[in-house]
Protein backbone atom coordinates (compact mmCIF):
# COMPACT_ATOMS: atom_id res chain seq x y z
CA UNK A 1 0.00 0.00 0.00
CA UNK A 2 1.27 3.49 -0.95
CA UNK A 3 1.60 5.66 2.37
CA UNK A 4 2.79 9.16 3.06
CA UNK A 5 4.82 9.77 6.12
CA UNK A 6 4.93 13.87 7.26
CA UNK A 7 8.03 14.74 8.13
CA UNK A 8 8.41 17.16 11.00
CA UNK A 9 10.67 20.23 10.87
CA UNK A 10 13.15 18.64 13.25
CA UNK A 11 13.57 15.48 11.54
CA UNK A 12 13.58 16.96 8.02
CA UNK A 13 17.85 17.50 7.84
CA UNK A 14 17.81 13.16 8.27
CA UNK A 15 15.62 13.14 5.34
CA UNK A 16 17.42 15.31 2.43
CA UNK A 17 14.76 18.09 3.77
CA UNK A 18 11.77 16.86 2.63
CA UNK A 19 8.61 17.06 4.21
CA UNK A 20 7.26 14.37 3.39
CA UNK A 21 8.39 10.50 2.15
CA UNK A 22 6.36 8.38 0.13
CA UNK A 23 6.83 4.46 0.51
CA UNK A 24 4.71 1.33 0.46
CA UNK A 25 3.91 -0.62 3.05
CA UNK A 26 1.76 -2.92 5.07
CA UNK A 27 1.57 -1.39 8.80
CA UNK A 28 2.55 1.50 10.05
CA UNK A 29 5.35 -0.48 11.89
CA UNK A 30 6.54 -1.34 8.27
CA UNK A 31 6.51 1.90 6.92
CA UNK A 32 8.24 3.69 9.76
CA UNK A 33 10.89 0.26 9.52
CA UNK A 34 11.22 1.17 5.51
CA UNK A 35 11.44 4.90 6.55
CA UNK A 36 14.60 4.46 8.97
CA UNK A 37 16.17 2.14 7.00
CA UNK A 38 16.01 4.46 4.12
CA UNK A 39 17.29 7.28 6.07
CA UNK A 40 19.79 5.81 8.71
CA UNK A 41 20.03 9.06 10.80
CA UNK A 42 16.66 9.38 11.33
CA UNK A 43 16.43 6.33 13.12
CA UNK A 44 17.51 7.49 16.31
CA UNK A 45 15.35 10.06 17.08
CA UNK A 46 12.38 8.23 16.32
CA UNK A 47 13.40 4.96 18.25
CA UNK A 48 15.38 3.67 22.07
CA UNK A 49 18.17 1.55 21.11
CA UNK A 50 16.35 -1.55 22.12
CA UNK A 51 14.03 -0.80 19.07
CA UNK A 52 10.51 0.82 20.45
CA UNK A 53 9.47 4.47 19.60
CA UNK A 54 10.42 7.09 21.92
CA UNK A 55 7.73 7.40 24.88
CA UNK A 56 7.41 11.30 23.81
CA UNK A 57 7.35 10.27 19.74
CA UNK A 58 3.72 9.73 19.23
CA UNK A 59 2.77 8.84 15.56
CA UNK A 60 -0.63 9.23 13.92
CA UNK A 61 -2.56 7.54 11.14
CA UNK A 62 -4.92 9.82 9.31
CA UNK A 63 -5.09 11.61 12.61
CA UNK A 64 -5.70 8.55 14.87
CA UNK A 65 -2.81 8.32 17.20
CA UNK A 66 -1.93 4.07 16.61
CA UNK A 67 -1.55 3.63 20.47
CA UNK A 68 -5.46 3.43 20.08
CA UNK A 69 -5.23 1.45 16.45
CA UNK A 70 -3.10 -1.75 16.64
CA UNK A 71 0.14 0.14 17.39
CA UNK A 72 2.69 -0.37 14.77
CA UNK A 73 0.73 -3.11 13.95
CA UNK A 74 -2.26 -0.88 12.20
CA UNK A 75 -2.83 -1.98 8.35
CA UNK A 76 -2.67 0.94 5.98
CA UNK A 77 -4.58 1.37 2.78
CA UNK A 78 -3.83 3.15 -0.42
CA UNK A 79 -3.17 6.84 0.09
CA UNK A 80 -3.28 6.62 3.81
CA UNK A 81 -0.72 9.73 5.85
CA UNK A 82 1.45 8.84 8.56
CA UNK A 83 2.61 12.02 10.81
CA UNK A 84 5.25 12.09 13.68
CA UNK A 85 4.08 14.14 16.49
CA UNK A 86 6.42 15.46 19.52
CA UNK A 87 5.01 15.22 23.22
CA UNK A 88 7.57 17.27 24.26
CA UNK A 89 8.83 16.62 27.82
CA UNK A 90 11.67 17.18 30.49
CA UNK A 91 12.21 18.25 33.29
CA UNK A 92 15.58 19.08 36.06
CA UNK A 93 17.51 16.39 37.55
CA UNK A 94 17.71 12.45 36.27
CA UNK B 1 33.15 26.91 18.79
CA UNK B 2 30.93 28.73 17.03
CA UNK B 3 27.62 29.05 19.17
CA UNK B 4 23.73 28.81 16.89
CA UNK B 5 21.88 32.16 17.90
CA UNK B 6 18.33 32.43 19.55
CA UNK B 7 17.04 35.97 19.18
CA UNK B 8 14.87 36.55 22.29
CA UNK B 9 13.60 40.19 22.78
CA UNK B 10 13.36 41.23 26.64
CA UNK B 11 9.71 41.34 26.56
CA UNK B 12 9.05 37.49 25.77
CA UNK B 13 12.82 36.96 27.94
CA UNK B 14 10.59 38.33 30.99
CA UNK B 15 7.30 36.85 30.18
CA UNK B 16 9.48 33.48 30.81
CA UNK B 17 10.32 34.30 34.10
CA UNK B 18 7.21 35.34 35.22
CA UNK B 19 5.90 32.16 33.77
CA UNK B 20 8.21 30.31 36.04
CA UNK B 21 7.58 32.21 38.74
CA UNK B 22 4.02 31.80 38.50
CA UNK B 23 4.16 27.92 37.82
CA UNK B 24 7.11 27.76 40.75
CA UNK B 25 7.60 25.15 42.79
CA UNK B 26 6.51 23.49 39.78
CA UNK B 27 7.92 23.44 35.90
CA UNK B 28 6.59 26.04 33.01
CA UNK B 29 6.72 25.15 29.75
CA UNK B 30 5.71 26.62 26.71
CA UNK B 31 6.56 26.85 23.04
CA UNK B 32 8.58 29.55 21.04
CA UNK B 33 6.90 30.41 17.89
CA UNK B 34 9.50 32.26 15.60
CA UNK B 35 11.37 32.59 11.96
CA UNK B 36 14.73 31.80 10.85
CA UNK B 37 16.19 34.78 9.50
CA UNK B 38 19.85 36.03 8.09
CA UNK B 39 21.33 36.91 11.95
CA UNK B 40 19.97 33.56 13.28
CA UNK B 41 16.82 32.36 14.65
CA UNK B 42 14.31 34.74 15.77
CA UNK B 43 11.45 34.26 18.41
CA UNK B 44 8.22 36.10 17.49
CA UNK B 45 6.11 34.79 19.89
CA UNK B 46 5.14 32.81 22.85
CA UNK B 47 2.85 30.26 23.52
CA UNK B 48 2.07 29.41 26.85
CA UNK B 49 1.45 25.35 27.51
CA UNK B 50 0.02 23.43 30.91
CA UNK B 51 2.62 21.21 32.08
CA UNK B 52 0.40 17.80 31.90
CA UNK B 53 3.10 16.23 34.51
CA UNK B 54 0.66 15.90 37.77
CA UNK B 55 2.42 13.15 39.47
CA UNK B 56 6.05 14.85 39.36
CA UNK B 57 5.53 18.76 38.05
CA UNK B 58 8.20 19.95 40.77
CA UNK B 59 11.14 18.07 38.61
CA UNK B 60 9.59 17.32 35.14
CA UNK B 61 6.86 18.55 32.35
CA UNK B 62 5.41 17.29 30.11
CA UNK B 63 2.74 18.17 27.36
CA UNK B 64 0.26 16.22 24.64
CA UNK B 65 0.63 15.56 21.29
CA UNK B 66 -2.33 17.50 21.07
CA UNK B 67 -0.25 20.42 22.70
CA UNK B 68 2.16 20.33 20.32
CA UNK B 69 -0.57 20.67 17.32
CA UNK B 70 -1.93 23.29 18.89
CA UNK B 71 1.22 25.05 19.21
CA UNK B 72 2.06 24.44 15.75
CA UNK B 73 -1.45 25.77 14.62
CA UNK B 74 -0.68 28.69 16.82
CA UNK B 75 2.47 29.29 15.04
CA UNK B 76 1.39 28.97 11.90
CA UNK B 77 -1.92 31.27 12.10
CA UNK B 78 0.81 33.91 12.61
CA UNK B 79 2.61 32.50 9.80
CA UNK B 80 5.69 31.26 11.93
CA UNK B 81 7.03 27.59 12.92
CA UNK B 82 7.53 26.27 16.34
CA UNK B 83 11.39 26.87 16.67
CA UNK B 84 11.78 25.81 19.94
CA UNK B 85 10.43 25.09 23.55
CA UNK B 86 10.84 26.96 27.36
CA UNK B 87 10.62 25.39 30.31
CA UNK B 88 11.79 26.20 33.83
CA UNK B 89 13.67 24.22 36.59
CA UNK B 90 12.92 24.95 40.06
CA UNK B 91 15.92 25.34 42.26
CA UNK B 92 17.85 23.59 39.87
CA UNK B 93 20.48 25.79 36.90
CA UNK B 94 19.69 26.28 33.70
CA UNK B 95 20.95 23.39 32.32
CA UNK B 96 19.83 20.65 30.71
CA UNK B 97 19.44 17.02 32.28
CA UNK B 98 19.53 13.71 31.03
CA UNK B 99 15.84 13.72 31.26
CA UNK B 100 16.04 16.27 28.83
CA UNK B 101 18.21 14.79 26.77
CA UNK B 102 16.31 11.54 26.07
CA UNK B 103 13.00 13.46 25.62
CA UNK B 104 14.24 15.76 23.15
CA UNK B 105 14.67 16.57 18.94
CA UNK B 106 17.93 18.21 17.39
CA UNK B 107 16.96 21.30 15.46
CA UNK B 108 14.76 22.98 18.33
CA UNK B 109 15.91 25.70 20.76
CA UNK B 110 15.33 24.21 24.47
CA UNK B 111 14.98 27.66 26.50
CA UNK B 112 15.82 26.59 30.18
CA UNK B 113 15.05 29.46 33.19
CA UNK B 114 15.87 28.52 36.37
CA UNK B 115 14.07 29.85 39.43
CA UNK B 116 15.34 29.35 42.64
CA UNK B 117 13.47 29.69 46.19
CA UNK B 118 10.81 31.40 43.47
CA UNK B 119 13.07 33.85 41.93
CA UNK B 120 14.20 33.77 38.37
CA UNK B 121 18.01 33.41 38.00
CA UNK B 122 20.07 32.34 34.71
CA UNK B 123 18.42 31.74 31.27
CA UNK B 124 20.24 29.90 28.71
CA UNK B 125 19.53 28.07 25.58
CA UNK B 126 20.62 24.19 24.12
CA UNK B 127 19.88 22.56 20.83
CA UNK B 128 20.24 19.16 20.80
CA UNK B 129 23.09 17.45 19.02
CA UNK B 130 22.39 15.50 15.54
CA UNK B 131 24.00 12.10 17.56
CA UNK B 132 21.79 12.48 20.35
CA UNK B 133 24.60 12.98 22.82
CA UNK B 134 24.68 16.17 24.34
CA UNK B 135 23.36 19.30 24.03
CA UNK B 136 25.31 22.29 22.91
CA UNK B 137 24.77 26.11 24.17
CA UNK B 138 22.97 28.55 22.04
CA UNK B 139 23.96 31.87 22.44
CA UNK B 140 20.57 34.43 23.38
CA UNK B 141 20.70 37.46 21.66
CA UNK B 142 18.12 39.95 23.38
CA UNK B 143 16.61 42.74 21.30
CA UNK B 144 13.87 45.86 22.36
CA UNK B 145 10.97 44.70 20.07
CA UNK B 146 7.41 43.62 22.11
CA UNK B 147 6.74 39.88 22.14
CA UNK B 148 3.19 38.46 21.33
CA UNK B 149 1.90 36.05 23.96
CA UNK B 150 -0.91 33.74 23.74
CA UNK B 151 -2.51 31.74 26.88
CA UNK B 152 -2.45 28.17 27.34
CA UNK B 153 -5.06 25.57 26.52
CA UNK B 154 -7.08 25.04 29.19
Amino acid sequence: MAVKVLIPTPLRPFVGKRNSVELKAGTVGEALGSLTKEFADLRKHLYTDDGRIRSFVNVYLNDEDIRYLDKENTPIKDGDTISIVPSIAGGAGN
Amino acid sequence: MNLQKLQLNETQAREIRAHGVETYPHECCGALLGAEGAAGREVRGLHRLVNRRTDSPRNRFSVTAEDTRDAENAAQKAGLEVVGWYHSHPDHPALPSEYDREHAWPWYSYVIVSIISGEPQAMASWRLTDDRMRFEPERIVTSDSAARVTPAAP
